[in-house]
């Protein structure tokens, strides 16, 4: 009778060693850590940006036109003699952020869809799949410049066109991890218990859920930043003269014979991100879901 | 296998119908009144607007504008442009050969560069050409195609001057797009291929076949590749949509007459129309492509049963 307490400590003790085990898996992935520290450094030259950018992305210096890289302006300047460095540290803040805004959108709508459809089955299964369906018939891009020729071209609609497209693949995951997970006898014994399927799916389900999803999310922010650059190089985005990284790479385009660089630089900027997210996801993927293919 | 697909058939009819409904509802799920659409940007009085609203047939009940819609689709009108009064359904036909042509060529390509690097790593697993190999495929993939692109025409048309950098026609225009859509899908079958051949090579019957002596080249080609390459089949449907729809962009760029290059336009100068029909051009399309692929998965691997 003394150790009335004990049930709850002993499962405090697992709760910790599990993460403590997590946490020393992370700090062995190189993988992990290649991909956080890069993403460390990125997340901070830009949310730094006025801060450590020598000049205002918008500002023009009409005498050096198409300069390229040297002291005064680190990596030389476009067209309108705007400071390319300056131009990346900012245009990154809008490339991380529609990354960030359209993976939560498109995280949380497609968990829930997702997780509806493979506890509740039936017919809400049949209808959110079908559902799903005829979002997949929209491939890649297609789906994104969709809702954005519906909604309107504007950062804010292309951070709702990536999040909505990318919908299907949260449901697909997290419906499949459910299915497995509701013939686990824990959760058997909640609905005997009369847990609400609510409660079951947000308390019970989701946590059982969270390890693909977290790796799905993470590589999601990868292709995010890609879709939305894309959406912005295509002029459907974000509107000169401010900067972004997609924008930058094409109003470069038309320079790449006799300036490079202009486009050379933020598609760099592009890349050394976007990598440095998957080499984190992939690193995830090893450590919390192995049997994961994507 | 007819009963096959004609079951694969059937479950494509509601999702079929679903999609021509969503796309026929792109007009009235815009904000906005969809009379303004047509009209654009012009000004207009509230009788002009009514005029409109009544020639488009937008005052009529939705399900009656979905069956006139569709009616039309179906006996191939989908409108004209609002821009230049072209029926959408010749713009179709006249570019689709040019996109048709820059995805099979970036498919082949991917392919080819995804298979053998997906082979070659997994043969020499856990060694340097593992790693490289495995390099290669996430710079691949984190290659968003309108910086390979650009990559590409700086390298090999503003640098080597080799190839030209934009047009189309001929096997020297559809080098650089092809190779510049096919990178990303290169990357993932390359990581498909390995895993999907370790796996095999794991297996009892590659044991047994190494213990009755048979060399290491036979054992792969024989027995390995071909149940390895099985389910790679089940994604060239993805990376056939991936083309079809990258194609929006390499067009763009590479400046190809192709359906992506005009969809963009379309989008940009707000012609709903073409947005529209090609839309669900290209939905059908892809539908379709998928159906095959699925056909095609049940011909290469006689295990699966589909009932």
């Amino acid at each position: 009778m003394t150790n009335i307490n004990a049930p709850p400590a002993e499962l405090d003790d697992v709760q910790t060693s599990r993460w403590l085990r997590f946490g020393r898996r992370v700090l062995r992935s190189r993988n992990v850590m290649a991909g956080a520290i890069i993403l460390i450094i990125v997340t901070l030259l830009v949310a730094l940006a006025p801060h450590i950018s020598p000049y205002s992305p918008t500002e023009q210096f009409r005498r050096n036109r198409l300069q390229p890289a040297d002291a005064e302006f680190i990596l030389g300047t476009d067209n309108l003699g705007r400071d390319i460095w300056t131009r990346i540290l900012y245009g990154g803040q809008v490339s991380l952020q529609v990354g960030i805004i359209s993976v939560a959108i498109g995280a949380t709508l497609g968990a829930l869809l997702g997780l509806l459809a493979g506890y509740l089955g039936g017919h809400a299964d049949t209808i959110i799949m079908r559902f799903i369906d005829v979002m997949m018939a929209f491939p890649g891009i297609l789906l994104s410049l969709v809702i954005v020729a519906v909604l309107g071209r504007n950062l804010h609609n292309v951070m709702v066109a990536v999040g909505l497209s990318s919908v299907p693949v949260y449901t697909r995951v997290v419906r499949g991890s459910t299915l497995s997970v509701k013939q686990l006898d824990f959760i058997v014994a909640a609905q005997a218990l009369g847990g609400s399927s609510w409660r079951i799916m947000t308390r019970h389900i989701l946590p059982n859920v969270a390890a693909p999803l977290t790796v799905v999310a993470t590589n999601g922010v990868a292709s995010a930043i890609i879709t939305g650059a894309a959406l912005s190089f295509l002029g459907l985005g974000q509107q000169p003269p401010d900067p972004e990284w997609g924008l930058m790479l094409n109003e470069g385009r038309e320079f790449i014979r006799v300036a490079a660089w202009v486009t050379t630089f933020p598609g760099m900027a592009i890349m050394i991100t976007v990598l440095a997210i998957n080499l984190l996801g992939d690193g995830l993927r090893d450590i919390l879901d192995p049997r994961l293919k994507l | 296998m007819s009963k096959y697909l004609a079951n694969r058939l059937l479950q494509t009819i509601p999702t079929v119908f679903l999609i021509t409904v969503v796309v026929f509802l792109m007009l009235h799920l815009s904000p906005g009144d969809p009379v303004l659409v047509f009209i654009g940007d012009k000004q207009s009085t509230p009788e002009q607007r009514e005029k409109v609203r009544q020639d488009m047939g937008l005052d009529r009940p939705l399900h009656v504008q979905y069956l006139s819609y569709m009616g039309n689709a179906l006996r191939g009108d989908l409108g004209r442009s609002l821009q230049t009064n072209v029926p959408v359904m010749a713009q179709i036909v006249n570019r689709l050969p040019w996109t048709i042509e820059l995805s099979f060529a970036a498919l082949f390509i991917a392919s080819v560069i995804g298979i053998s690097v997906g082979i070659i790593a997994a043969l020499y697993h856990n060694t340097i050409i593992d790693t490289l190999a495995m390099a290669f495929a996430l710079v691949g993939i984190s290659m968003p195609v309108y910086w390979s692109s650009l990559l590409l025409i700086l390298f090999f048309a503003v640098r080597l001057r080799v190839l030209p950098a934009i047009g189309q026609g001929g096997i020297e225009r559809l080098i650089l797009p092809a190779t510049a859509l096919a990178l990303v899908s290169a990357g993932s079958l390359a990581r498909m291929v390995r895993s999907s051949m370790l796996e095999v090579l794991n297996q009892d019957f590659v044991l047994t076949a190494r213990s009755k002596g048979i060399t290491e080249r036979i054992i792969v080609i024989r027995h390995v590749l071909r149940n390895a390459l099985i389910p790679v089949v089940t994604i060239l449907g993805l990376i056939l949509g991936y083309t079809l729809s990258g194609a929006v962009i390499t067009e763009t760029i590479f400046a190809r007459l192709g359906i992506g290059q005009k969809y963009v336009e379309a989008v940009v100068q707000k012609d709903f129309t073409v947005v529209q029909g090609m839309t669900l051009f290209i939905a059908m399309m892809y539908v379709l492509v998928n159906i095959a692929v699925d056909v095609i998965y049940a011909i290469v691997d006689p295990r699966i049963r589909y009932d």
